[in-house]
């Protein structure tokens, strides 16, 4: 997809005031918030096991390029193929070989991120291979020609009745009378329309949860059961995964397991969590001939030994978005990127760089919700500093906040200054409060309190406040 | 230089060129020889009959129906009654396990048995399970021509069949019976973990059972 992260401001205005998405933007909160606590709730163990998954990561992570050795060793003696792919580029390269070399028409395809950062879909078809998206919220994005506005739930920003006009839109083999007004209804005219596909289809194309050295395995997380129909009723089963998705063992992935669904949505475990090894073997009645695996770094080596390596331990379980009161209100196109939310606004600079991605570690409010769920504890607001002070130091960030800085920096280095200005300023931005204690309106702030107002300050300086909040502590302590 | 040996190189370059990867392969070589165990959740360290029960219980509440036979003399019966149940034609998918095939068809004289992998035109399969999780109650199901991997995956109605003493608390337990019947290191082609039928939350989040894979799936646990 086109990178606009750099219109963040401008996408966002534009997402604010846009009714049908405001309204598919409400059920971020419903379906996903309430659920993830339920879910965690109910597991005592639930925080000792996300240290222990973010130790299993930082382990792995020290000891990647060694996993990864073992990792091709054992998939290649279970009959498989590692392709190791440095950039996008070669990845869908790879990948357009392996379709060519299967006579490939079409491809069906499981739900994946990293097929998204590759643009995998538009370069098949630019090469005459049909590719087919059979995740329910993929396949419907696919319809609607747009880019996943969710890790986990890409079609999050529609309302059923957009989903409805785009299916008698392009299902037009089927009765026009029929009755589409319930959501349970467009699951089964996806459900046939798609299953003639997995059928048709020579090379189904999955992602990857996890790939575990141990025993060479790569493992889908899933509830439809698409990704499985694509990688087991395919010729060929190409799993295209990115470098940080090792983990040693099977145990290291069942203790990561735990934490990934309940984090996602809520549930204890996925439906369907699915451990392929190799292609069909001697007995196997069925399963695909050729077993691929497409070994991604794309930016991620460099990302290793910086202060981003912890970013490599995310799983993409989507509580970071779900929880971000941005994400809430303007969704995932806003941010203009493959990866939205806080972990997009860390991952996608370190992708992409800084240059073009500078507004998204500012769409943030600091509020720490993000890393409080984040099952793998990563530290995502300290990162988002990082990549502000990154596009402070090489003079990106916008004159305005710079100058805005700048004239801070100079009361704050200024102690006896600054709490003149403030004890002058204080007592007159109170009296602008009126009686409704809140601003409605302010110069140069506009952006803000059109959506929003903002309280208005009480009198007091927070130094004096402080101040005479300590002398009542002294006070009641003696 | 080949791809592999860029992409390992750079790693190795942001780690500062470990010099010696002595130290390094051994803990990489000790963690996969000892594949230690994190931690298990209390929830199902239980004695085995609580085990199984707990298994039923979180099954049920994962949207699975179940079923407990004494023998496996009864679950054809059972296989019967729950398609008969449901309007449901008298035929069944099944792939070549012998616990399956010794299990009471003689009596259901009107059941159709289609044996072999499915071709998506079978409206329930019979697969027989490896082991339960009760932790999650979760069956996990290895491919092959006992249990074909299309079976789990494409009729409408799954029925599981899964001996009580297979049922485990957890995930790890599942780990020390795969090693024992493949070897450590190895796995069958396709393990699938599965835990209640298919489902989507994709329009407007609300959760629909019966996506792409089994619109019902329907445990029978033989004691």
């Amino acid at each position: 997809m086109e990178l606009t992260a750099n219109k963040f401001k401008a996408n966002a205005s534009k997402a604010l005031i846009d009714a049908q998405l405001q309204k598919a933007l409400g059920n971020v909160e419903k379906g996903f918030i309430g659920k993830r606590q339920k879910a965690a709730d109910a597991l005592p163990e639930f925080d000792a096991l996300r240290d222990n998954a973010r130790d299993i990561k930082n382990h792995t992570l020290a000891h990647l390029d060694l996993y990864l050795e073992e990792y091709e060793r054992k998939v290649t003696a279970a009959g498989g193929h590692v392709h190791w792919a440095e950039t996008a580029e070669d990845a869908r390269r790879i990948v357009l070989d392996i379709c060519r070399k299967a006579n490939a028409r079409t491809v069906t395809k499981g739900k994946s991120m990293i097929t998204e950062e590759i643009a995998l879909n538009d370069h098949l078809s630019a090469n005459g291979i049909e590719p087919v998206e059979t995740d329910l919220g993929e396949y419907i994005i696919q319809l609607r020609g747009e880019h996943p506005s969710h890790i986990i739930a890409p079609a999050v920003h529609l309302n059923k009745e957009q989903v409805e006009g785009d299916f008698r839109r392009v299902h037009t083999h089927l009765a026009k009378d029929r009755d589409l007004t319930e959501p349970v209804s467009l699951l089964s005219e996806a459900r046939e329309v798609l299953r003639q596909r997995y059928f048709a289809a020579d090379v189904g194309i999955t992602g990857a949860n996890f790939l575990i050295a141990e025993t060479g395995t790569s493992v889908i997380v899933t509830n439809e059961g698409n990704g499985d129909l694509t990688q087991t009723l395919g010729k060929v089963h190409v799993v295209v995964a990115s470098i940080e998705k090792i983990v040693p063992t099977l145990e290291d992935t069942s203790q990561i397991l735990r934490v990934l669904a309940r984090s996602a949505t809520g549930q204890d475990m996925s439906v369907y969590t699915t451990f392929s090894t190799g292609p069909k073997r001697e007995e196997d009645p069925d399963g695909p001939d050729e077993y691929h695996v497409v070994l991604l770094d794309n930016g991620r080596s460099a990302m290793l030994g910086t202060e981003y390596q912890d970013m490599l331990r995310c799983i993409r379980c989507g509580a970071c978005m779900n929880h971000c009161p941005v994400y809430h209100a303007v969704g995932g196109h806003a941010y203009g990127s493959v990866y939205p939310g806080p972990m997009g606004a860390v991952l996608t600079p370190s992708l992409n760089g800084i240059d073009e991605t500078g507004q998204l570690p500012n769409a943030s409010t600091f509020c720490g919700r993000c890393e409080a769920v984040c099952p793998m504890r990563i530290p995502l607001p300290k990162m988002m500093r990082h990549w502000r002070e990154r596009e402070f130091e090489r003079n990106l960030t916008p004159a305005v906040a710079r100058y805005g800085l700048k004239a801070w920096a100079f009361f704050a280095k200024r102690p006896k200054l600054y709490r003149m200005a403030a004890s002058l300023g204080m007592p007159l931005l109170s009296m602008f409060g009126g009686t409704s204690r809140r601003f409605h309106s302010l110069p140069f702030a506009g952006g803000w309190t059109r959506y929003r107002d903002l309280p208005a300050p009480e009198g007091r300086t927070f130094q004096q406040a402080w101040a005479q909040r300590e002398a009542l502590k002294q006070e009641t302590e003696q | 230089m080949s791809a592999r040996d860029t992409v390992l190189g750079k790693i190795r370059a942001s780690m500062g060129n470990p010099a010696s990867n002595d130290e390094r392969r051994k803990a990489v070589m000790g963690r996969l020889a000892d594949t230690p165990t994190g931690i298990i959740p209390g929830r199902a360290q239980l004695p085995q009959a609580g085990q199984v029960e707990l298994f039923c219980t979180m099954a049920e509440q994962f949207g699975a129906t179940l079923a407990r036979v004494s023998d496996y003399g009864e679950v054809a019966g059972e296989v019967s009654g729950y398609l008969r149940a449901r309007n449901l034609p008298a035929a069944i998918r099944m792939g070549a396990d012998k616990r399956l095939k010794s299990a009471g068809w003689e009596t259901e004289k009107n059941l159709e048995l289609r044996h072999g992998p499915s071709d998506g035109g079978d409206l329930a399969g019979v697969s027989h399970a490896t082991a339960g999780i009760a932790e999650t109650g979760t069956v996990a199901m290895m491919s092959g021509q006992d249990n074909p991997t299309t079976i789990n995956f494409l009729p409408e109605h799954h029925i599981v069949v899964i001996k009580a003493a297979d049922i485990k608390g957890d995930m790890e337990s599942v780990w020390s019976m795969v090693r024992e019947k493949q070897g450590k290191g190895e796995m069958p082609r396709a393990l699938n973990l599965i835990t209640g039928p298919s489902r989507s939350g994709d329009i407007e989040q609300t959760i629909l059972l019966g996506a792409h894979g089994p619109r019902a799936l329907h445990v029978i646990v033989v004691e």
